[in-house]
């Protein structure tokens, strides 16, 4: 009964955060200054005009209208949800192979100290390394593979690239999990004559599970930034990094328009982050060892 | 015992789990890759493209976009919807750029075999040992302007003098430079302001005067509500400095060929026949730019239907009427280009290019053969009595 109290509460504190959000937007729409709050030159606060902040309501309504008027064109809505699934389906793409690489990272780098120490720094560095330098290599390189019948397409680097970004937390992620049975659980496999391998399965892993949660988490978050920003970077059609580009024509005469697509990547981001949690669900009984809940 | 058994219950969860996320988002995907562009093609022209490919008369062509699929590449989408292409024995695949998708570079690499580029754009590459040519300069004008309203009173390139003036950089900013160098404006004495892809900024007044190309900006602004009026802006309010009237306007819209392979009879005359059907996609948009901005849209374009019919018309615009055929390169143009490229220096002082570029930058030969077979078909590569259309946009060019 309590845990149902529980659910029902967190439902309604999740859509008053979300209204908060929004009154907050209309009431400083309708009482801020029009040109801003200025601090010296710079802009600490957004005009208020409907060029710079469009009425929460507008931009929900352009939502329904045809994005332009061609003919045949779909509700925007239906735009929205489209490049959306396109960029989940990229976004998932690189993150299960973004965690597939992780984990084989975090595993080699806990059975060797040699290779840790050889490899995790490279981990990091590879994470500063913009994405707009990236981009155009793994598409070009990618167009030279050609793996069995399969010829490289722009989605394939848009999943790589994801993929790219979503591997980094749960390398480091599962190798801190990996690494955190105690020493007494350890000693105490070693002293049955446990090998490697069911050590891992019957304690590593399992005392992994907490660390690893969020590492998933943030790498579903990270494969959903990267197949968006990828797209925009090497312009593949379909997903909604392209249809931020597209879109951004319309910014000054249709200013509703523009925030469609960021809804739709406010969207996805969730729906990604429910997947992991239903994971999560999943994983619940591992949540054993080591670490108090 | 038990103990794995579970487990393995566990993880087949999981690994289900994993599996629904992975596939049952990308329906969408269908079967084919959407790097290249599917043109639509008219029924007939789908037909005989089917049939040719088929029966291995086609070459297959890739051709890299400088943007993504927008009108001021109707011409090669008409030539391929209208089996332009097809008819000189090529198979074209129209490949859509991106916002890091230098084409040149991916010309030079080899991943495709003509890209679009503007010419300075290419000067720089080429400094830096780019082989690549310029073989057909299909825009013969510049579309870049520099906007303003016209209440701040800049009419010409000295009034700039103060201002607080937009560039988009990256390139773009070339003609500015050389334009208000030429009036004895000096960097120090604008101050120059990082320009969006949105007008938003100059209709909020943070620009004085905005970069704005004719065919894309300039109508952003005029789809936009004066909230003085209550009516959408109309060219009265604005002030335009053009830089083909300054005369420091640059070379842009070009096709580029790989310098190296054009030692290849079989490339030199698939190049013969690239630009031959090309300039007759341009000669059809230039006859029927309504059905030029219908198949551009129909090919995945997003632009609202105002929009990309004037950016037709603005395209047009800029190829004709044409001076000396589509696609000469005019060497007056050509020095002039070269010439800012060499000459204006940036807000770091540094220039394009330190030194002319290599013969091989450009040629007229393989145009002027294209030219000739076109005048034995009877298309007219002169557009000498062209006029232009009359567009109404519409508020977000929708």
């Amino acid at each position: 009964m309590a845990q149902i109290w529980d659910r029902f509460q967190a439902a309604i504190l999740g859509l008053l955060g979300v209204a908060t959000v929004v009154v907050t937007w209309d009431l400083y729409k309708a009482f801020g200054p029009a040109e801003g709050v200025l601090v010296g030159d710079t802009r600490v606060l957004p005009r208020t005009t409907e060029r710079a902040m469009p009425h929460s309501w507008d931009m929900l309504q352009r939502l329904g209208e045809p994005v332009s008027a061609l003919p045949d064109a779909p509700d925007a809505v239906r735009a929205v949800w489209d490049a959306s699934m396109f960029s989940l389906g990229l976004a998932a793409r690189g993150w299960v192979i973004g965690v597939v690489i992780g984990l084989l990272l975090a595993l080699a780098m806990s059975g060797f100290r040699i290779v840790e120490s050889a490899l995790l720094p490279w981990v990091i560095l590879s994470q500063t390394v913009p994405l707009i330098a990236i981009a155009p290599l793994v598409r070009r390189w990618g167009s030279e593979l050609q793996i069995g019948g399969h010829v490289w397409s722009s989605e394939d680097s848009v999943a790589v690239i994801a993929a790219y970004l979503a591997f980094f937390p749960v390398a480091v992620g599962a190798l801190r999990g990996l690494k955190s049975p105690d020493k007494t659980h350890l000693e105490l496999m070693r002293a049955y004559g446990i090998g490697w391998w069911r050590t891992l399965v019957t304690l590593r892993l399992p005392s992994s599970v907490p660390y690893l949660l969020p590492a998933l988490r943030l790498a579903a978050a990270s494969a959903v930034i990267g197949a968006v920003v990828a797209e925009v970077s090497i312009g593949l059609k379909g997903g909604l990094g392209r249809m931020v580009i597209d879109y951004a024509v319309a910014a000054s005469g249709d200013p509703a328009k523009p925030w469609a697509p960021i809804f739709g990547a406010i969207g996805i981001g969730l729906v990604a982050a429910g997947a992991v949690g239903l994971l999560g669900l999943a994983l619940r009984p591992f949540r054993l060892t080591g670490v108090s809940r | 015992m038990s103990m794995t058994l579970k487990l393995g219950t566990k993880l087949g969860a999981v690994a289900a789990v994993l599996a629904v996320v992975a596939t049952g988002c990308s329906d969408d995907d269908g079967g084919g890759s959407k790097s290249e562009v599917d043109v639509k093609t008219s029924e007939d022209c789908a037909t005989r493209t089917e049939e040719a490919r088929d029966a291995g008369d086609l070459k297959e062509v890739k051709l890299q976009l400088q943007w993504v699929s927008q009108a001021q590449f109707a011409g090669y989408y008409a030539g391929v919807a209208q089996c332009y292409y097809v008819d000189e024995g090529l198979d074209v695949k129209i490949v859509e750029g991106g916002v890091d998708i230098v084409p040149q570079d991916v010309l030079a690499s080899g991943d495709v075999d003509y890209a679009i580029s503007w010419v300075p754009k290419v000067l720089g590459s080429i400094e830096q040992g780019a082989g690549i040519t310029d073989v057909a300069q299909i825009f013969e004008r510049s579309a870049t302007t520099q906007i303003s309203f016209k209440g701040k009173d800049i009419g010409a390139p000295a009034d700039l003098k103060g201002a607080n003036v937009g560039s988009w950089g990256f390139g773009n900013e070339w003609e500015l430079f050389a334009g208000m160098q030429s009036a004895g404006v000096q960097l120090e004495d604008i101050n120059l302001v990082q320009q969006a892809f949105d007008m938003n900024a100059f209709l909020a007044g943070d620009i004085d005067a905005a970069q704005a190309m004719t065919y894309n900006e300039y109508a952003q602004v005029l789809e936009s509500v004066n909230p003085d009026t209550g009516e959408l802006y109309t060219p009265d309010d604005l002030n335009v400095i053009n830089w083909n009237d300054v005369g420091t306007a640059m070379l842009q819209d070009a096709i580029w060929a790989t310098t190296d392979k054009l030692s290849d009879p079989d490339y030199e005359a698939q190049t013969v026949a690239f630009i031959k059907a090309s300039i007759k996609g341009w000669a059809f948009v230039r006859d029927n730019p309504e059905d030029a901005a219908e198949i551009v849209a129909a090919s995945g374009s997003e632009l609202g239907q105002s929009h990309q019919l004037w950016m037709t018309n603005e395209i047009n615009k800029l190829i004709w009427p044409s001076t000396n055929g589509v696609g000469i390169i005019d060497q007056a143009a050509w020095d002039q280009t070269v010439d800012i490229a060499l000459n204006t220096k940036n807000e770091t002082g540094a220039t394009i290019i330190t030194e002319a570029p290599p013969e091989s930058a450009f040629t007229n030969e393989y145009v002027e053969q294209a030219l000739a077979e076109l005048e034995d078909e009877g298309v007219d590569t002169l557009g000498a009595d062209y006029q232009p259309i009359e567009v109404t946009l519409e508020e977000g060019g929708k």
